[in-house]
């Protein structure tokens, strides 16, 4: 019954011309066509395509999402003797130079933190959005020529530059528990948003490496430019100095940059506390803009890609 | 039919001259990066400037299952076209549909990270092209398999040479199954035991019913694996039809293959005082000038040239080369009325017919002269490179190729006899076999067993 009802489904053109392939001939055009979809599975017009499209095909590549961030994790440490020991020591070894030089030298105010903790907790998110930032800069001109050659969603290279850091950002989260272990910290429930200032930081990498990288494919000069911003940046970022010693009438100002509140979010958590509800509101808006205007970009940019590159 | 690609008025343009971006400065940079988004949603534009068509008003069919090839000069816009269907690019104008998955198969290790081992390199070159990991997981001994390289599988592809990325880079691709895959030049790198192994591949895709696109330099590939060609110039389809009719008259078109040499003025016409030549032609059974011959035909060199001193006992005389610069033979004119006879002054006409079924596919070039032999030897006239002709093996598989596809090696492609017979016993080591296996040969088999 089965049998019968299967072999009725079989185009028999289709069966004949698998059964006796006759190379050369014209008989074996018609191979394929039964299979032939009524939509075309391809399209390439002057038109942007749908933003369901696009979503469609970040679903088709999902994997190479994966691979890229596996790719990107493998190199980073290949041929280093240290490997991800790297990840621990680089923002180790900033905050002791800040511990003893701002910390015991010139007696920066710390808001009760010990000066270990204070500074780590600044340099853990500014290292992971520093890093990502100035990779995802570079990432697609790095990439080429794969994206002269093949394609695929193009936005997933610098979003692979991000997300291979997340590694990196979890050992160095890992460092931080460790310190408030060391420093008999008490947990408290405000502890519990550090995770999400930390998500915060990648969503800010995400969106602004995305930006920078649609943006450094057209203009070269971000690649020069970005060291030096990324450094101003820093200042502008309450990293080596507490908040509470920028003037009153200022800070609010200091919260346009959504760093500014990643960082008083973290240290605030350490002292059980909470970021108030206009800096929270204020950056996590902030951040979702640049995410939008990144992704935004990157779409407009993205199309003609490989002629410009 | 419904066609598995269409390709509907395509262009495509590009803007000349430096891109725009060198020339900013910082301030207006940085407007330009803010600005940026606002700007494109009012529509601003830059001024234009000068602009390329490299595809213009392009617009064909694939049939499922059809072998097309994609030749034309550098920069007639072929890989721009595969840019487009690939979506590694987007048109100007027109669309492109695809009813199918499509797979381009990369240049040399494209998609490949030096510091990542073949193996890994698999996976990630099959996430480039969209293949399931699952899928590459189920096909991956075939896949190293093919390429030959087990021993190399886990080292880094950056001790790797050009040819085994190749090999590793075209195993990935082969085995995808994609309905419609592209190929831009991929035959171009390797030894000829891949590349045959690689055009095994393709025919074997092909009868699979699968579509490819096939962009080469290698006339005699593209004859061989494509039905139809498509010749693109200047960004438009100057000719699209059966392989061998667009090639010939691409190669006929094309600068390479000069199958007239004339020399209308007598001063600068190669030559002595005893003979000038005057005019060399390749030409056709129906004595019609020709760049391009079929293998299994006949072709003529025919050499006019002037005598201009009586006397003289003179012979045109052609050499021979293949496109290696191979020397393959030379010939003079041993006719009798000839040989020992002296000419009288004036203008004559010698052809020399090169048989069908003897030389091997390729171009070839011919150096024209005219020389004495006695009562001493001397060359009157020489006319190095003078004309250059394709031989063509289309595969109709009366010609000495037959059944094979892929590189036929050898010089000369002689089609010669075989003669077989079926033997009721094992073959005794002691008895010289020579009557079974020789008997139709030049060679008068009887007289050696005489012996």
């Amino acid at each position: 019954m089965s049998s019968e009802l299967s072999s009725k489904n079989i185009d028999p053109q289709a069966a004949i011309a698998v059964g006796e392939p006759t190379p050369g001939s014209d008989a074996e055009f018609g191979r394929a066509q039964s299979h032939l979809p009524d939509n075309p599975l391809i399209i390439n017009r002057p038109e942007a395509e749908s933003v369901l499209q696009t979503l469609h095909d970040f679903w088709q590549y999902r994997e190479l999402l994966q691979f890229l961030t596996w790719r990107d994790i493998k190199i980073r440490y290949k041929q280093t003797v240290m490997g991800a020991a790297w990840a621990v020591l680089q923002p180790l070894l900033v905050v002791m130079v800040f511990a003893v030089f701002f910390g015991l030298f010139v007696g920066v105010p710390t808001d009760g933190l010990p000066y270990l903790v204070f500074y780590y907790s600044g340099i853990l998110p500014w290292t992971f959005f520093a890093n990502a930032v100035s990779l995802s800069s570079m990432s697609l001109i790095g990439n080429a020529n794969l994206i002269n050659k093949v394609y695929f969603p193009r936005v997933f290279i610098p979003t692979a530059v991000v997300t291979s850091g997340l590694v990196d950002l979890v050992i160095a989260s890992l460092i931080l528990l460790g310190f408030l272990i060391y420093f008999g910290f008490s947990p408290a429930w405000p502890m519990l948003m550090l995770p999400v200032y930390l998500l915060l930081d990648v969503l800010l990498a995400l969106g602004l490496g995305i930006w920078i990288a649609a943006l450094t494919v057209k203009y070269r000069d971000i690649r020069h430019a970005l060291p030096f911003i990324l450094q101003l940046w820093m200042f502008l970022t309450p990293i080596i100095y507490p908040l509470s010693v920028v003037p009153e009438k200022g800070r609010g100002l200091l919260f346009i940059n959504p760093l500014t509140g990643i960082v008083e979010g973290m240290r605030l958590g350490l002292r059980g506390r909470l970021l108030s509800f206009t800096a929270m509101t204020l950056t996590v808006t902030t951040i979702l803009c640049i995410l939008g205007c990144g992704l935004y970009t990157f779409r407009r940019v993205e199309r003609s890609m490989a002629d410009v590159i | 039919m419904k066609p598995i690609v269409k390709v509907i008025d395509l262009g495509k343009c590009y803007r000349l001259g430096g891109l725009d971006a060198g020339y900013l400065t910082f301030r207006e940079m940085f407007g330009s990066v803010l600005a940026a988004p606002i700007k494109r949603m009012r529509g601003k534009r830059r001024a234009p400037s000068e602009k390329l068509w490299a595809l213009k008003h392009v617009e064909f069919d694939v049939l499922p299952g059809e072998v097309l090839g994609l030749i034309g000069h550098n920069g007639a816009g072929k890989s721009t076209l595969l840019k487009i269907m690939s979506r590694v690019t987007v048109p100007t104008m027109g669309r492109t549909e695809v009813y199918g998955r499509l797979g381009s198969l990369l240049e040399v290790g494209t998609g490949f990270h030096p510091d990542l081992t073949g193996r890994e390199n698999i996976f990630l070159n099959g996430a480039f092209l969209n293949i399931k990991r699952a899928e590459i997981l189920r096909r991956f001994d075939e896949i190293v398999g093919f390429s030959g390289l087990e021993k190399f599988i886990d080292t880094p592809v950056k001790w790797y040479s050009s040819g085994m990325y190749l090999r590793l880079a075209f195993s990935v691709a082969a085995h995808l199954d994609t309905e419609v895959l592209v190929m831009d030049e991929v035959l171009a790198v390797g030894d000829v035991g891949f590349q045959q192994k690689c055009l095994d591949k393709v025919h074997e895709i092909r009868n699979q019913g699968r579509t490819i696109l096939f962009v080469s330099h290698n006339m005699a590939a593209v004859t061989r694996l494509c039905q139809r060609v498509i010749l693109l110039d200047q960004g438009r389809i100057t000719k699209a039809g059966p392989a061998h009719q667009v090639v010939n008259e691409y190669l006929g078109a094309s600068l390479q293959v000069q199958s007239v040499c004339e020399w209308p003025d007598p001063l600068t016409a190669p030559g002595s005082a005893a003979a000038r030549l005057r005019r060399v032609r390749v030409v056709n059974r129906e004595k019609q000038t020709t760049g391009s011959v079929d293998i299994r035909h006949s072709v003529g060199i025919e050499l006019t040239y002037e005598v201009l001193q009586p006397g003289l006992v003179l012979a045109p005389k052609i050499d021979l080369l293949n496109e290696d610069g191979t020397h393959l033979f030379a010939t003079y004119d041993l006719a009798a009325d000839w040989r020992y006879n002296a000419r009288a002054m004036g203008w004559y006409e010698s052809t020399v017919w090169l048989p069908g079924d003897f030389l091997s596919e390729g171009n070839l070039l011919v150096h024209a002269s005219i020389v004495s032999h006695t009562p001493a030897t001397a060359t009157h006239a020489h006319a190095p490179n003078a004309v250059t002709f394709q031989v063509v093996d289309n595969q109709h598989k009366d010609s000495a190729r037959g059944d094979a596809v892929g590189p036929l090696p050898g010089l000369l492609r002689p089609l010669l006899n075989w003669t077989t017979t079926r033997r009721g016993q094992e073959m005794s080591p002691s008895r010289v076999e020579t009557s079974d296996s020789f008997d139709h040969s030049p060679i008068n088999s009887a007289e050696m067993i005489d012996k």
